[in-house]
């Protein structure tokens, strides 16, 4: 499966988080020939600046499927080369260059049957989203949760279509900063007992997802192992950052 | 002649997809490398990668050993695949 580079352009951008410690936006990007993805791949965004000057970042969509209309979600890092370009800058009408779809291990396929447990930091939820549409478009009978860590409410990524999930998805919020009022649990970082507590138990042997900043993948993972899940059976995909 | 630059950090293997495509016509995420170091087996997905300017440096996921590293010059592509033992590719 070589990939090849594609010239996508972007349909439309949308808004998506917008609080003191950062902003994220989505993508809307048209690429033709693009063949399709599975939910969970990632594409490679290559800018090219006029001296020549490129730089290459990866970005997991949310999208998937057969067509061409791809969306992939951006956090801008306040000292990154590309995603305050793609955060900030980027209109409607301007071209990207895009290799994909890459990766074929962290993905979702309509035939998998099995239980499914994601467990999302921040922007992390990217690829996971992709699985749930998935899930909602084939009209999977595989019961699916989410677990969606966020600094505070306004860090939430694809917040409306995650406060009404199709059928036989379950979303749960979990916020390590600042909760909503009146929230049962403090705010603060995810713990094995939150684990223990929002998510399938080993005895369900759920398919499991985590993705998200370095730090956070780690912690989850190690605690779900501590749990008693089977390692082979977590998936993990982290983007760096703390 | 361009210079490609990437973000350091620890991500997975998953990273690999896209730079080695360019080198390989499958995709090395999910073929399984054994490390010459500590023997285990392991998807390269799953394996650790350190990013830095025009390289990657690919270590196991048990035992932290080198299995890879990945230079990007501007006219080629150079692998260092001394730390892996064995390769599986699926069909």
């Amino acid at each position: 499966m070589t990939a090849v580079w594609h010239v996508g352009t972007v349909a439309e951008t949308r808004t998506e988080t917008r609080t003191e410690t950062g902003t994220g936006r989505s993508l809307l990007l048209e690429v033709p020939g693009w063949g399709g993805n599975i939910a969970g791949q990632h594409v490679d965004v290559r800018l090219t600046a006029e001296d020549g000057y490129q730089a290459v970042r990866s970005y997991s969509l949310a999208s998937s499927g057969a067509g061409q209309m791809l969306q992939l979600a951006v956090d801008k890092l306040p000292d990154g080369e590309v995603s305050p370009y793609l955060v900030d800058d980027i209109m409607p009408g301007d071209q990207l260059e895009i290799r994909g779809p890459l990766g074929g291990w962290f993905i979702w396929t309509p035939d998998m049957t099995d239980s499914v447990q994601l467990i999302a930091g921040g922007s992390g939820v990217v690829p996971l989203m992709a699985m749930i549409r998935s899930h909602a478009a084939v009209g999977s009978a595989a019961p699916f949760r989410l677990l969606y860590s966020v600094r505070q409410p306004d860090d939430a990524f694809f917040r409306t279509e995650l406060d009404t999930p199709a059928p036989g998805v379950d979303v749960t919020w979990l916020y390590t900063r600042s909760a909503p009022e009146g929230w049962d649990r403090p705010a603060g970082r995810v713990t094995a007992a939150d684990l223990a507590a929002l998510t399938f138990p080993p005895s369900d042997d759920p398919a499991i997802f985590v993705c998200g900043p370095t730090g956070f993948v780690e912690a989850v993972a190690s605690a779900l192992v501590g749990l008693g899940h089977d390692p082979g059976r977590i998936k993990t995909e982290r983007f760096g950052g703390k | 002649m361009a210079t490609v630059h990437r973000v350091p950090g620890h991500v997975d293997g998953n990273a690999l997809a896209g730079p080695l495509s360019e080198v390989f016509d499958f995709d090395v995420t999910t073929a399984s490398a054994r490390c010459d170091a500590c023997g285990a087996t392991a998807m390269l997905a799953e394996a650790m990668v350190y990013e830095k300017p025009h390289s990657f440096i690919v270590r196991c996921g048990s035992c932290d050993a080198v299995l890879m590293v990945v230079l990007q010059r501007a006219d080629a592509t150079e692998l260092d695949l001394s730390g892996i033992a064995w390769l599986h590719v699926p069909r």
